[in-house]
């Protein structure tokens, strides 16, 4: 029976945030809005009802300090997940996630960790312009020390989370409030997806297409649209952009000869360029053609619904890359 | 100098040498490292203590073994008086296998969880919010905890400071803020930095208890951290200590900063008039008004504390360097 219950996107992050806080008493969340759906939607709802205060603790906007108090929680024996709900204000705390967090162990000599989940959700679209859509996930990939996860289903969701929770490092936890809704059957019971293990979505001869979180989504939409025209696709979900899977990815290379890395993000030193450089060292010889990113132009999110239909990557722009290298 | 350590503190006597010790043992650590930093055998960039020992033990002796602090650039001495290995922290700042971060962090990342020093980061106000932190961990977990944050006058012109600040005092954490007052933030003069030069003014508009205090005197340091610990402890932190001091060593090595040399920064006089208030000589001659201490055992005490400072350089120099094949050992991501 419970194998087939569904779950969204946001309440499988959600039933993952209440499992572990009450498997263990030292998670806790901390963040600005965590008792309001405005700011993060489902995903912490009757946490506050169910273990008060002292461990649903709303702040006020202080992104740094917070962030940092939830660092300093974690090397003091705590396992605190922060939630950023608009990634874009995590710039303001870059010193406590980089500086702090992801060094902390390595320049310690391994003394003293920092199991903290830095939750950052994107939240674009909706003409909300630059300051309120970006995504940071290849930002933090180029951090030694910092482990990345986006997960693009309900079961990675809840199964990241919780896996990001039990880590014992600093995790950031990328999620996409345009994939809040989509639902599919989510075990009831504690379970972890592993970070670091992509997964094959759908199999497929022709081209291999990387890709992550939302553009998860596209893509599978992509090759089923290419599928009716006899192109047959394997799509990549990475799971975790960092570590990357290596293996999972060249694997698949061998196998088709043929790369799209579709990615949410900017594409200078991103992570589409980052998978592309991985496949053109370790894989050069079996690819059949030059590699494609799809990818954000370098701009700022524009706030005309018009220019955001043109700054977005979708299902088009990824047959479009396909197509290109067959 | 007497009477400033009023007489009316009544502390006993084996904690009276314990806090002199440890103020010895930081000055005379740190003293040891002039001649290799001159040398070139210490390499990595070593911010002195000397001089403001008194704040480091003044606060760490009001504090048990489970409380928390976290340090900064300077922070050798907060680090010895919490109870860090003096052997494993200068092979640390010889950047060997066997120093208390194994080689990895040098003299800016000193760290002894197994007595509750949970770090020390160079990024000016960085580990503030890390104090506060631990703070939050020990009201979540009712274990009675206090947290401190060493920081110095130039973390006042960060703005975590007062995000930190704002939270604990709405949250009420046992937290201490210790702004470690020397005047200067790095080259800065503090009235090149700011208007207001009491810095103990910033807390209060938080709601925060706020005082500024001697912190070349270490027993009224002690004091006002026992009271400073007591109301913490009691629910009704934080807590912020702005200790005057002055450091008798420049921002970084042995150079002084005395005006006409290259880096040519604080006047002569002033370096000697703070030479004057020598926390360490001050305590010492009220050990010795007081009839707390002999001269001689003054004398045995410095004798001891060289033997040990001299014999963690031994270890140091004894000891290997981390090996190169294991540069990313304790990289995880």
């Amino acid at each position: 029976m419970s194998s087939h219950r569904k779950l969204s996107y946001s309440l499988a992050i959600n039933e993952a945030l209440h499992q572990m806080m009450d498997d263990d008493p030292s998670v806790f969340l901390i963040g600005q809005g965590v008792k309001s759906p405005w700011y993060v939607g489902d995903t912490a709802q009757g946490l506050l009802e169910r273990f008060g205060t002292d461990r649903v603790i709303d702040t006020p906007v202080s992104e740094n300090a917070m962030t940092g108090a939830a660092v300093g929680a974690a090397l003091a024996g705590m396992r605190p997940v922060i939630v950023h709900p608009r990634m874009d204000f995590m710039f303001y705390a870059f010193d406590p996630i980089i500086n702090e967090a992801a060094n902390w162990y390595y320049m310690n000599g391994g003394k003293l960790s920092a199991p903290v989940v830095f939750w950052g959700i994107i939240n674009r679209g909706g003409e909300q312009a630059a300051q309120h859509s970006q995504s940071l996930h290849g930002m933090f990939a180029q951090v030694p020390g910092l482990k990345v996860v986006m997960p693009a289903t309900p079961y990675d969701a809840k199964g990241l989370m919780i896996a990001a929770i039990r880590e014992p490092n600093p995790v950031v936890f990328v999620d996409d409030r345009w994939l809040y809704k989509l639902e599919e059957p989510v075990p009831e019971k504690i379970y972890e997806v592993e970070i670091g293990k992509g997964n094959i979505v759908r199999l497929g001869t022709d081209v291999t297409v990387v890709t992550s979180s939302f553009m998860v989504q596209e893509t599978i939409k992509a090759s089923e649209i290419l599928a009716k025209e006899g192109i047959n696709i394997e799509v990549v979900d990475l799971r975790t952009v960092k570590p990357v899977d290596e293996s999972l990815i060249l694997a698949s290379v061998h196998k088709t000869g043929r790369l799209v890395v579709a990615d949410g993000g900017w594409r200078t030193c991103g992570l589409a360029a980052e998978v592309s450089a991985l496949v053109s060292e370790k894989a050069f010889s079996v690819l059949k053609a030059p590699i494609v990113r799809v990818t954000l132009p370098d701009c700022p999110a524009p706030a005309s619904a018009i220019l955001e239909k043109s700054y977005y990557r979708t299902s088009v722009d990824i047959i479009r890359a396909v197509k290109s290298i067959i | 100098m007497k009477g400033d350590h009023s007489g009316n503190l009544n502390f006993p006597r084996d904690l009276l040498v314990s806090i002199h010790r440890q103020m010895l043992r930081i000055r005379l650590c740190e003293e040891s490292f002039v001649e290799p930093i001159l040398s070139g055998e210490v390499r990595c960039p070593c911010h002195l203590d000397s001089g403001e020992e008194a704040v480091a033990v003044g606060i760490c002796s009001a504090l048990t073994e489970r409380d928390y602090i976290f340090g900064n650039h300077r922070s050798h001495g907060h680090y010895l008086a919490k109870g860090g290995s003096m052997q494993e922290m200068v092979a640390e700042i010889f950047c060997r296998e066997t120093g208390c971060s194994r080689g990895r962090g040098g003299s800016m990342h000193l760290i002894a969880p197994y007595v509750g020093m949970l770090g020390a980061a160079p990024i000016v106000a960085g580990t503030i919010s890390l104090a506060l932190g631990a703070a939050l961990a020990s009201t979540i977990r009712k274990d009675g905890r206090v947290a401190v944050t060493f920081f110095g006058d130039g973390a006042t012109g960060e703005g975590i400071l007062y995000e930190c600040m704002n939270f604990a005092a709405l949250k009420k954490l046992p937290i201490i803020f210790i702004c470690e007052n020397n005047y200067y933030a790095t080259h800065m003069p503090i009235r090149e930095c700011r208007v207001e030069e009491d810095i103990n003014e910033i807390a209060r508009p938080f709601g925060i208890e706020s005082r500024q205090i001697d912190g070349n005197n270490v027993l009224q340091v002690y004091d006002a951290g026992l009271q400073a610990v007591e109301k913490c402890r009691s629910g009704k932190g934080p807590v912020f200590l702005e200790c005057l001091t002055y450091r008798f060593r420049g921002h970084v090595g042995p150079d002084d900063n005395v005006q006409g040399s290259h880096t040519d920064i604080r006047p002569r006089e002033e370096i000697e008039l703070w030479q004057g208030k020598d926390p360490i000589k001050r305590f010492e001659d009220y050990l010795t008004d007081q009839g707390i201490v002999t001269k001689e055992e003054l004398r045995m005490a410095r004798e001891e504390v060289t033997k040990e400072v001299t014999e963690a350089h031994d270890f140091a120099r004894r000891s290997p360097s981390p090996r190169v094949e294991e540069l990313e050992r304790y990289v995880f991501a």
